[in-house]
């Protein structure tokens, strides 16, 4: 057997959390380089994924596959297609650029270096034993190895235990460090962070729980949980599913999913998470983590269920246009950036469930390319965001005003991950929203015209909020505001290279999702429709 | 030499890359980089041009492959482009207009710290206008479509610490993405039904399809024309624009990108022509555009948002131009061209005067300026004789032959539309003399500024009077240049065709007609103005005239329906979604722990009634059991 | 004597023992009502023992009381020390197992 690339490519981050997590109270800074370090590596693992990866190959290649619990039909099988590749490279490459960004969030904040100062002998011989920077950086690695093998696993039960362990690590990120820049005191903020902390668990949870019983039921129906076996028995029609139960279990997967992408109106935990969380950790939540849901709804969903799918779609695509305006009128009406942008996201998942649910070629193609353009473009504005309010220590959104003067370089970069979010063309998430909306348009015109109309709402609420914050006059708060530094500069500049990049050449990514959409739609048996000229003939 | 066609647009995109990149170095040279690229794309387009001017009219379509932008199953977008007759026309304006307002910038910015991002703009406008006119599908021209928009939003914001110019900037970016939705539903209508949005296959097959259909795009097309050009209803964010600096009002809001909707008609004339709905759609938006610009130019005080008013308007000629088909396709890229001309001249005039008289705008605070600013006089003075189509000068051949075609077109449409025209001559006559005789003529009703300098009127530099200079020469010599032994015509006929049509009136008449209707317009304003002093403060005025300065109150409706009730529907829905999305689930909880304590109180801590309910249970077995052996 | 006589008396006995569980406060008088409850199952066991002619129910009754003396000596020790600690051994002054 070769060597086991997925396996490396999620245990060096799993590796590199518990390392991480050891290293010793004092030497903070030893700990972010590791975490830097080591998320830099498995960049270059997931680079060799890439190269390795063959777009007209095999549909899943990279394949290990081992017994496990050989009771239950449960084996460690992993592998990738090329929609998983793209997502594990978005993941791999968010990763080092969310450490960088985090750099000081987990630094011990001043006001407990004050209390411990002024605690009296006792205390200050006693050593900082919590290690609040090193818990930090281990969590998100270990949030990064969780999410790869996620992406990997092509054994339900396997993914399934992955979706849901996400859920701890994440759960201490966001409850344990949270925003500093908070409105109300610290007693207020730590009630809240927990509030949106535990809220994201319980949504979470719900949804895992339902999914629990839709992966037995498979199991029961099925008798394993491979992918590849029983997408292909029930091609060959070797396994008959009741069209109830077909439904049922399509019901008890999608519902997890829906929690996690999130759906309307299961999307009401995302903006207190985000907001409460530190703008690196918002950008795991909704840019990584969230990504999960939307492709495992590609891969398990239409792959396991592709009757009931078609059987969903009406609701589906109605509730992902609710989100899409729903969101955006939200996003509107925020008063807090991060809230905002939390909100924009939403609307941006409605795209991607409705590029994966209209069944053309574009639209899936669309929708995963959506998701890699809605990562790098959430991350470059959510990490421009975080950086605006650790400056002001503020995310009200009328506390700013005229930074474009002091600040020129931040309210550039911020202006263009704006003008990423409301899809400029020239940048690559309009590529991708595009294509889901000419999908749409393709089958449901209604539907894609409704649709279209949300760009002009993402216009209206990036406008609104580029114009509140940084134009006008200085407001004597922001007046000795310091442009991005260094460390901050090269976050956000590989992404805005990035954005610009995907948007003018996409061909690469297009040529590694293509086949792999092409699966997918024969999947679900579905043709792309004819254009009208092309049919007559 | 199709290998240059990329080069027209790669040498301003680098251009704007290194001026907005770099650093803080290139602010003592940046400005003339830009200036210096711009001119280079010029002089790429004079070489192209030469070359096509060698070959056979139908031989003259040069066309260049990039790469495959979006290669998607069944979906086919490329980076590619496409020179015909008509994108060249484009290139030569836009490049000219740009260079030359390249070169008026350097004055009149030089005392603006961030200069060097203001000549980065200017190029990655020039960039995104020369991507506009040189696509060869939809999909790359909405690229450029969209790029000239964020020029412009970040043009008009220049000023940004001023909140009315973020205000504007703002407005005009949303306006547009209005405009936006109609482009990107046509494309995917042509997605649907052609299975391409490329023009060559599109335009071929328009036969095969209905005429439904082409409707339909036909008029998502003119909704994107509407937002762009400023076209009624989507015309409210033109006078706002004008916050921008003036050369940016010429350039951007007068000489190219409002004039991108008329290129987007005329480029998709065959799905007009099998269109006839939404080509008298079109039509009507023209004539409607044309009064209502003309109308609002006569009220405002402001000369910038005068001259805007006059650019809504003639760029309403120029869409009911392309509104009759190929009858007066041809005529409308000419009106076009010479409105290029002279109205970035009128706009460097005026920011010419407004760089005397510290910035004032207000021409009620002008008069009597002709002494100070003879070079600004009489290029000003051409400019506005060739808008109200002077005899011999540019207007006159452009304007003149779209009246005519609007006869043309025949039947009662006919006349209606060219009476409207006659009579949008007429009132172009009259605002146009209101602002030549405010501004230059009469006593000088001079004020000090509001730090009190009172403003020294003075002859512009070398830099901004030579674009004058030359904007007036176009002025004067294009419209004859173009028309004698129709040049012009032959010129664009293999791409937009050409149809004479069958005028009710010779074209005598017509110039006759329109020649006493610019008569009556220049008497009735030198009767108002020229005779009697213009008062420095604005009377009160007749309800027509208040409603004109208010932009017939279009913007007051938008304030009301609009803003407001967006600000009241996304404020119910956020407490929507607090209270109701949100209570459902925290609801839940709630309820949830409601009932555990509810729940709690059974475990009260006495032995007793712990066994109480262990007997009872027990009981209740016991009794069940019993009752299942007995069924 | 007809053995059903005995079970008669069992679930008389049962009842009684049930009663002054549920009534009586005094957890000494408690502890013998559940001794007396515990005897007519006892008595109940040697009957059906006696009626279905095998051993099964006597084996189960000698369990009975081995377990009932543990218990006796569990409770009695409890008992016992929530005199000590409360004076008193009603079994509602005991009501501490609660939330």
């Amino acid at each position: 057997m070769s060597f086991p690339l997925l396996t490396a490519t999620a245990a060096l981050p799993a590796v590199g959390a518990i390392v991480t997590a050891a290293v010793p109270a004092a030497r903070r800074t030893a700990a972010k380089w590791l975490a830097l370090l080591v998320s830099l590596a498995t960049l270059a693992l997931a680079v060799t994924v890439l190269v390795r990866f063959d777009p007209d190959g095999d549909r899943y290649q990279l394949t290990e596959s081992r017994a496990w619990i050989a009771d239950f039909g449960v084996r460690y099988e992993l592998g990738v297609d090329g929609i998983g590749v793209a997502l594990i490279g978005l993941t791999a490459l968010l990763i080092p650029f969310i450490i960088l960004a985090g750099w000081h969030d987990a630094d011990p904040s001043p006001s407990s270096q004050l209390r411990s100062s002024r605690g009296g002998p006792n205390e200050t011989k006693a050593p900082y034993k919590w290690r609040p920077t090193q818990g930090f950086f281990a969590l998100i690695l270990a949030v990064e190895a969780m999410v790869i093998i996620s992406f990997e696993a092509t054994d339900v039960f396997l993914f399934y235990i992955f979706f849901e362990a996400m859920l701890i690590p994440m759960y201490f990120l966001i409850g344990g460090f949270g925003d500093r820049a908070h409105a109300g005191s610290d007693e207020n903020a730590s009630a809240q962070r927990s509030y949106a902390a535990v809220k994201f668990l319980l949504y979470n949870l719900v949804g895992g729980l339902i999914m629990l019983a839709a992966v037995i039921g498979l199991y029961v129906v099925a008798g394993n949980f491979s992918l590849q076996e029983i997408a292909e028995a029930r091609a060959n029609g070797t396994l008959d599913m009741a069209t109830n139960t077909e439904r049922l279990l399509f019901l008890g997967f999608f519902f997890a999913f829906a929690v996690k992408a999130p759906l309307w109106p299961l999307h009401t935990w995302l903006p207190n998470a985000m907001g409460e969380a530190t703008a690196p950790v918002a950008v795991l939540i909704t840019a990584v983590v969230d990504k999960v849901g939307t492709f495992a709804m590609l891969r398990f969903c239409l792959g396991l269920f592709p009757e009931a799918s078609k059987w969903a779609t009406p609701v589906i695509l109605v509730l992902a246009l609710i989100s899409i305006i729903y969101g955006a009128l939200l996003a509107v009406g925020q008063r807090d950036i991060k809230r905002l942008v939390a909100y924009a996201s939403i609307s941006h998942f409605g795209f991607i469930i409705l590029g994966i649910f209209v069944m053309t070629s574009q639209g899936q193609s669309g929708a995963t390319l959506y998701m890699v353009n809605h990562g790098i473009s959430t991350a470059a504005l959510m990490l421009v965001a975080g950086f605006l309010i650790s400056r002001r220590g503020s995310r009200l959104i009328a506390d700013y005003g005229g930074v474009q003067k002091v600040a020129p370089v931040l309210a550039g970069t911020f202006l263009i991950g704006g003008l990423a979010t409301l899809s400029l063309p020239g940048l690559a998430p309009f590529v991708s929203e595009f294509l889901v909306l000419v999908g749409a348009f393709a089958r449901y015109p209604v539907v894609g015209i409704i649709a279209t109309v949300g760009i002009v709402l993402a216009a209206l609420y990036t406008l609104v909020l580029y114009q509140r914050t940084m134009t006008g006059p200085v407001k004597p708060e922001v007046s000795a505001m310091p442009d991005l530094r260094v460390r901050e500069l090269v976050v956000v500049a590989p992404l805005i290279a990035l954005l610009i990049g995907l948007g003018v050449y996409p061909k690469p990514l297009t040529e590694l999702v293509n086949p792999a959409v092409e699966h997918t739609m024969s999947d679900v048996q579905k043709k792309d429709p004819q254009p009208e000229v092309e049919a007559a003939k | 030499m199709e290998n240059l066609i990329a080069l027209l647009v790669a040498a301003p995109l680098l251009g704007a890359a290194v001026l907005l990149c770099g650093g803080r170095a290139l602010d003592r040279a940046g400005h003339w980089l830009g200036t210096l690229l711009a001119a280079a794309s010029f002089v790429i387009a004079v070489v192209l041009f030469t070359d096509m001017l060698g070959k056979g009219a139908e031989e003259r379509t040069l066309s260049q492959h990039l790469f495959s932008w979006i290669p998607v199953e069944g979906f086919q977008a490329d980076v590619a482009f496409q020179l015909d007759q008509l994108s060249m026309t484009f290139v030569l304006l836009i490049s000219g207009v740009g260079t030359l307002i390249h070169v008026y910038s350097i004055g009149y910015m030089e005392h603006d710290e961030r200069r060097r991002r203001f000549f980065g703009y200017l190029n990655l406008f020039l960039a995104a206008m020369l991507l506009l006119v040189l696509a060869d599908n939809y999909l790359l021209l909405y690229v450029g479509w969209e790029g000239v928009g964020l020029a412009s939003y970040l043009l008009i914001g220049f000023w940004q610490h001023k909140p009315s110019a973020a205000t504007a900037a703002k407005k005009a970016f949303l306006v547009n993405r209005v405009g936006d939705v109609g482009l990107s539903i046509a494309i995917m209508l042509m997605f649907t039904t052609f299975g391409t949005f490329a023009f060559g296959p599109v335009l071929e097959a328009t036969g095969q399809t209905s005429e439904g259909k082409l409707t339909a795009i036909g008029l998502m097309l003119l909704l994107a024309a509407c937002g762009k050009s400023a076209q009624v209803p989507l015309q409210s964010w033109l006078g706002d624009a004008m916050e921008g600096p003036t050369p940016v009002s010429a350039l951007i809001h007068a000489a190219t990108m409002v004039t991108a909707g008329v290129y987007l008609i005329v480029r998709s004339g065959a799905i007009f022509n099998g269109a006839p709905d939404a080509q008298l759609v079109v039509t009507i938006v023209g004539a409607v555009t044309l009064l209502f610009g003309a109308i609002v130019g006569c009220a405002k005080d402001d000369i910038k948002k005068a001259l805007a008013g006059s650019t809504m308007s003639q760029i309403g000629y120029m869409i009911l131009a392309a509104g009759l088909g190929p009858i007066g396709y041809v005529f409308a890229i000419m009106h076009l061209v010479t409105h290029g001309f002279f109205k970035a001249g009128l706009f460097l005039g005026a920011g010419s005067v407004m760089h005397g008289m510290n910035d004032e705008v207000d021409m009620r605070k002008y008069g009597g300026l002709r002494k100070y600013m003879p070079v600004t006089f009489v290029t000003f003075g051409l400019g506005y004789l060739a808008i109200i189509g002077f005899p011999g000068l540019s207007g006159f051949f452009s304007k003149d032959k779209i009246i005519e075609a609007a006869f043309a077109k025949g039947g009662t449409e006919g006349w209606l539309l060219g009476s409207v025209a006659l009579l949008g001559a007429a009132i172009t006559a009259y605002y146009m003399t209101r602002v030549m005789i405010m501004t230059f003529f009469g006593d000088k009703r001079w004020q000090p500024d509001a730090d009190g300098h009172a403003p020294h009127p003075h002859e512009s530099p070398k830099s901004m009077t030579i674009p004058m200079i030359v904007l007036a020469f176009g002025s004067v010599f294009a419209g004859g240049f173009f028309s004698i032994g129709d040049r012009f015509m032959h010129w664009l006929e293999p791409v937009t065709r050409h149809d004479h049509g069958n005028s009710p009136l010779s074209a005598a008449t017509v110039t006759g007609a329109t020649m006493v209707v610019l008569v009556i317009g220049v008497a009735l304003a030198y009767v108002q103005y020229g005779r009697r002093p213009v008062p420095v403060t604005a009377p009160r005025g007749s309800l027509l005239t208040r409603a004109a300065r208010r932009d017939l109150l279009q913007d007051d409706f938008n304030h009301v329906v609009l803003v407001r009730g967006g600000e009241h529907l996304t404020r119910s829905l956020v407490y929507v979604d607090h209270s109701l999305v949100d209570g459902v689930v925290n609801g839940t909880a709630a309820s949830m722990g409601g009932l555990s304590g509810r729940l709690r109180k059974l475990q009260n801590g006495y032995a007793r009634s712990y066994a109480v309910s262990m007997f009872g249970g027990a009981a209740v077995l016991i009794a069940a059991t019993l009752l299942m052996r007995a069924v | 004597m007809n053995p059903v006589n005995y079970l008669y008396l069992a679930a008389l006995l049962f009842a009684i023992g049930a009663t002054g569980v549920l009534i009586r406060r005094n957890a000494i008088v408690v502890f013998m009502c559940i001794e007396l409850m515990l005897n007519a199952c006892n008595l109940a066991f040697v009957a059906f023992s006696r009626m279905h002619g095998n051993l099964d129910g006597q084996i189960i009754a000698f369990f009975t009381m081995v377990v009932a003396a543990a218990e006796v000596v569990v409770g009695l020790a409890i008992i016992v020390s929530l005199f000590r600690s409360r004076h008193s051994a009603s079994v509602d002054d005991a009501s501490l197992m609660k939330l």
